[in-house]
Order: C-alpha cells, then sequence, then structure tokens
C-alpha cells in the first residue's frame, strides 16, 4: 500500500499547509511571529524525530545542526551576498554533510554513549563558532539593513522568509511521512527494535542510519538560516542553545516519538504551554524546570507520547494518526 | 554443495570457542548440529553469519567466500537465521516484522511484494490469524514461530535454526517439526542446532557433534548416537557408567 493512500498522510500536512495559509491571508505581525517560532519547533521536533523516533537514536545535539548550518547559511547571505533561499539550502546541506561525518564516529556508538556524544558536539561546535573569525567570533554576525531592500523592505522580507519557513516546516512533515512508509523507514524502525536482529535480517544498519542521521540534520541547517535572517543577526550563544535540543525531545516525547503527527502536535502543544507560562508571574523562570517535569511524568506515564496512547487506545485510529 | 565451512577457527581472548571446525552441507539437506552446552554451536553461526569474523578458516556459500563479511551482506546472499532466544521487533506488528525479512533479504522486494511475501509465509506458519498484531504481544510458542516466518520471508537458500524447539511442549513440537519439513520440501537447506534429541533425530538427514569446539563425529543420526565419542561427550565415560551398573 502506498503511504499517500492512507488517510493519516495527509492530516499533518493538510493542517500546517491551511495553518499557514490563515497567517497569510490575516497579514497580522504578531500573529506570523508566533506562528513562526511555533512552527520552527514543528520543523525541528519533525526533523529530530526521524533520528529519535523511526531510528531510535536519542541525541542532544540537533541544535547542532540549527546553528552551523544557520551559521554558514547566514554568513553566506550576509557576507557573500546570496539570496535567502540558495543560503538556507547551502547552510542545510552543511549540516546534512557534518552529520555525515559525524554519523561515521558516533553512530558506532549506542544508547546512552550515543546521547552523551551528541551533548559534546554541542559544546565543541559552540567553542569552534566563538573563534572562528569568518563567523565573526564571539560577536557574530549581522545583516546589513540595506540589504532587505533586495527583498522588497524588511516587513516583505519577514513575510518571504515566513513563506519560506512554512515550505520547508511542509517539507519536513512530508519527508518524515514518506520515511515513516517506506522500505527504507522500515529498516530504520527493525534497527530502532533491535539492531543486532535487524542487521542478520539484511539491514545495512551503518548506511541506513547515517542517512536517517543526515536527513534528520538537513533540515534544521534550513530553518536556522532562516530565523537568523529574520533576527538580523547571529551569536554563538543563540546558535546553539542545548535547551533547544532538549525541549525539541520534549516535544517528540509528548506528541508521540516515531509518529508523523506526534511531534509537530507536541511542538504546537509545548510552545502553547511554554508562551502561557513565560507570560504568568507565577512561573516566568521556571518553564524549563517545568519541561523537566514534563519530560519525567511522559517517561513514567505516557512514554508513547499522546499519539501513541491514542493509537493504543483506539486502534481505530490508526489509520489517521500515523 | 551449498555451504562449505573449512578450518574455523574462533577465540575469545583465552577461550579457544572453535578449533579446525570443517564440514560440507549439501543442497536441500537438514543437518543436525548437536553437542553439549558451550560447546560452541551458537558460536558456529555467529561466524557463518558474519556477526563475528572467524581468526581463521573460510565460510564458502555457494561457491563465494563470505568469510567476514558483515551480518547484512550475508543475509543478502541468502542465509537467514533463527535465534535461539526470540528476538522479535516488539513495537512492530507480525507483518512488519516479517516484511524487514523479506525486504532486506536475499531478494530485497519492495514493500507491496514484502507483504504479500509475509501474508504466505505467515500462513505457513501458522500465524495467519496474528498478522496485524504487535510482535510483543505474542506467546513464546507464536513468537518461536515468529523467528522462523521472518527467517522464511528472506526467501533464503540456506537456514539457520538455532533451537527453535526449545521451550515448546510436545505437541507444538510435533507442529514445528512439520513446518521444518515443508520447508525443506520448498527447497530451502537447513542447519539446525538442537537439544531435543528425538526431534533432532527424526528430522536430520546427516549429524554433526560438536565437543569443546571441535568436531568429533559425523554421520547418519544412528551412526552418531552409537558413536563411542559423543556418549562420552554427553554422559561421560560409558565404559565407566556400565562398570557403575555392574557393580
Amino acid at each position: 500500500m502506498r503511504p499517500w493512500s492512507r488517510p493519516g498522510f495527509w492530516l499533518p500536512l493538510g493542517a500546517v499547509f491551511v495553518w499557514g495559509l490563515v497567517v497569510l491571508l490575516l497579514r497580522e505581525d504578531t500573529l506570523r511571529e508566533t506562528t513562526f517560532t511555533v512552527m520552527m519547533f514543528v520543523g525541528m521536533a519533525s526533523s529530530l524525530n526521524i533520528l529519535l523516533g523511526y531510528t531510535g537514536y536519542v541525541s542532544f545535539g540537533h541544535i547542532v545542526f540549527f546553528g552551523l548550518g544557520g551559521y554558514f547559511g547566514f554568513y553566506l547571505l550576509s557576507q557573500q551576498g546570496l539570496w535567502l533561499l540558495p543560503a538556507a539550502v547551502a547552510g542545510g546541506l552543511l549540516s546534512g554533510l557534518l552529520a555525515g561525518l559525524l554519523g561515521l564516529a558516533v553512530l558506532r556508538l549506542r544508547g546512552a554513549y550515543f546521547a552523551l556524544a551528541t551533548i559534546g558536539i554541542n559544546e565543541a561546535a559552540r567553542a569552534f563558532v566563538s573563534n572562528f573569525g569568518p563567523f565573526g567570533g564571539a560577536t557574530g554576525l549581522f545583516v546589513n539593513f540595506q540589504a532587505y531592500q533586495a527583498y522588497g523592505g524588511a516587513g516583505a522580507a519577514l513575510w518571504t522568509t515566513f513563506i519560506y519557513l512554512w515550505l520547508v516546516t511542509l517539507a519536513v512533515l512530508l519527508v518524515s511521512a514518506l520515511v515513516q512508509g517506506s522500505r527504507f523507514g522500515l529498516g530504520l524502525m527493525a534497527i530502532r527494535e533491535d539492531e543486532d536482529a535487524a542487521m542478520v535480517m539484511g539491514v545495512a544498519a551503518p548506511r541506513a542510519k547515517t542517512i536517517a542521521f543526515m536527513l534528520s540534520a538537513f533540515f534544521p541547517g534550513i530553518i536556522g538560516t532562516l530565523y537568523f535572517f529574520k533576527n538580523g543577526n547571529v551569536e554563538p550563544g543563540d546558535a546553539f542553545q542545548l535547551h533547544m535540543s532538549i525541549e525539541a525531545l520534549v516535544m517528540i516525547m509528548l506528541g508521540g516519538q516515531g509518529t508523523v503527527v506526534g511531534p509537530a502536535l507536541g511542538a504546537v502543544v509545548y510552545q502553547g504551554l511554554r508562551g502561557y507560562l513565560l507570560t504568568s508571574p507565577l512561573f516566568k523562570s521556571l518553564h524549563l524546570a517545568m519541561a523537566g517535569i514534563f519530560l519525567l511524568l511522559i517517561v513514567l506515564f505516557v512514554p508513547a507520547g499522546a499519539v501513541g496512547w491514542l493509537r493504543h487506545r483506539f486502534p481505530r485510529l490508526r489509520k489517521v494518526l500515523t | 554443495m551449498i555451504l562449505q565451512v573449512r578450518n574455523i577457527t574462533k577465540r575469545f581472548g583465552g577461550l579457544q570457542a572453535l578449533t579446525d571446525v570443517t564440514f560440507d552441507l549439501k543442497e536441500g539437506e537438514i543437518l543436525g548440529l548437536i553437542g553439549p552446552n558451550g560447546a560452541g554451536k551458537t558460536t558456529l553461526f555467529n561466524v557463518l553469519n558474519g556477526v563475528f569474523p572467524p581468526n581463521r578458516g573460510q565460510v564458502i556459500f555457494r561457491g563465494e567466500d563470505i568469510t567476514g563479511l558483515p551480518p547484512y551482506e550475508v543475509a543478502r546472499r541468502g542465509i537467514a537465521r533463527a535465534y535461539q532466544v526470540v528476538r522479535p521487533l516488539n513495537e512492530l506488528t507480525v507483518r512488519e516484522n516479517v516484511m524487514v525479512g523479506a525486504c532486506y533479504g536475499r531478494e530485497a522486494l519492495s514493500l507491496a511484494q514484502a507483504a504479500r511475501v509475509a501474508d504466505e509465509v505467515l500462513a505457513t506458519v501458522g500465524l495467519a490469524g496474528r498478522a496485524e498484531q504487535l510482535a510483543g504481544s505474542l506467546n513464546v510458542a507464536q513468537k518461536k514461530r515468529l523467528e522462523m516466518a521472518r527467517a522464511l520471508g528472506s526467501r533464503p537458500y540456506l537456514l539457520l535454526l538455532d533451537e527453535v524447539l526449545a521451550g515448546l511442549n510436545p505437541s507444538e513440537i510435533a507442529a514445528m517439526l512439520d513446518t521444518i519439513r515443508a520447508i525443506r520440501e520448498s527447497g530451502v537447506t537447513i542447519l539446525m542446532i538442537e537439544h531435543v534429541m528425538q526431534a533432532v533425530m527424526s528430522v536430520s538427514d546427516r549429524v554433526i557433534v560438536l565437543d569443546y569446539g571441535q568436531l568429533i563425529a559425523e554421520g547418519s543420526p544412528e551412526e552418531v548416537v552409537n558413536n563411542p565419542q559423543v556418549i562420552e561427550a554427553y554422559l561421560g565415560d560409558p565404559q565407566m557408567t556400565a562398570r557403575l551398573l555392574a557393580e
């Protein structure tokens, strides 16, 4: 059965498509900004899910690809005068390539060792960028305000960036759904369940894992470039925030690892909650602590996440929630 | 000869797990591999399908030297294996488990073809009614059948069965033996490790015996059970038993 013949294939794509369209029609700046943040995390969580949910490798280093890819794209854009779209794609390609190289080293590790190695990578990347001259060292890079004129002014540039992000988010969800429903995806899930048994059944695990890692790293590079372009500057502290990696993990666990809808849903719910916590006077400095407590509760009581729980509880929903 | 094993030697640190193991396997044959616990039977399987490379020796499969290839390359050449301790992919359905074998095995099928093969194979091993269930929810006997189905899904030339009868009750054993014979009828060569002696004797064409990593006997089931060395390996010195009984 082709993956796209299932209704569940179209559900997350359709939802994000309509959501972006509504924002475009309303043309409100605040709505665009909040949607940008939420969609960014939908893309981050869904791309991480290709590695974490399908392949079963827990990475705390997802933000490295956002940071380094974003830095590279932003460098091309601000220093070399490249147009936004090719710069973003170049950022994504760099992230993917980097994941391929890193994968050769760290994908031999399993379980907790892999997770620990990815934390190390995050710190190493931050230290590298802080000392790398072309990327502006500790002060980072910024876009000359004149550059926005090429996009029809700052306001128009922000809308263009939003449209790109919307398309990238749709692309992530599409790739996620295609991988899940493919022969390749079945191999990844076999690795997740029992890597040794999968290899004995013929799954070329080293190659499959590397491809999954590269695929999951490609999109953050694009998203990073778009995000930094929207902000107009980039600095090491913004680009490599370990807590963003952890928040992406919470979103996946909340929504349901290994499903297409789950991470997207988790990102929307988490960001909604985060917005509430940040604005409430009682919790405003505690939102990360709340994220930690959430993660604990989910792992203890609903390890399959919301979507996983629904699929288990109501088997009929399996066709719709993939 | 579908499989030629030549002078396989495997050491783990100071432990000599296999010493100079040499035997042949004819196409369409069922070869039983027996021996006391710790004799190196499972290690031999691990060397044959590429989990460990041997320290010395060669494995030649259908005329090709496959010594030291990684397990997934061995699988693609048509050797499948059912584990002694079942290893189902718990969060995947029974059908998907078999589809992994079919997609990545010898024929490298597409998903749609693999689903068809999986349903066929599940019918052969008697799990057709459970195709949609998660593999983790099966009972032990069903998981053993799933192991077998997964191996068969890859349409292998050679099937390595590691104690597929262990832990089954007599009626389940009888049913499994029928399945094994049916698999052989379909043209698959089988090498099986087994502790249930009557079973291995009734189903095997030939039996080889490992003891302390060495091949100590080879022949028809009758020859092997009457071989004094084999009796000694299993029961200790037969003369001593006779003496003890005489006293």
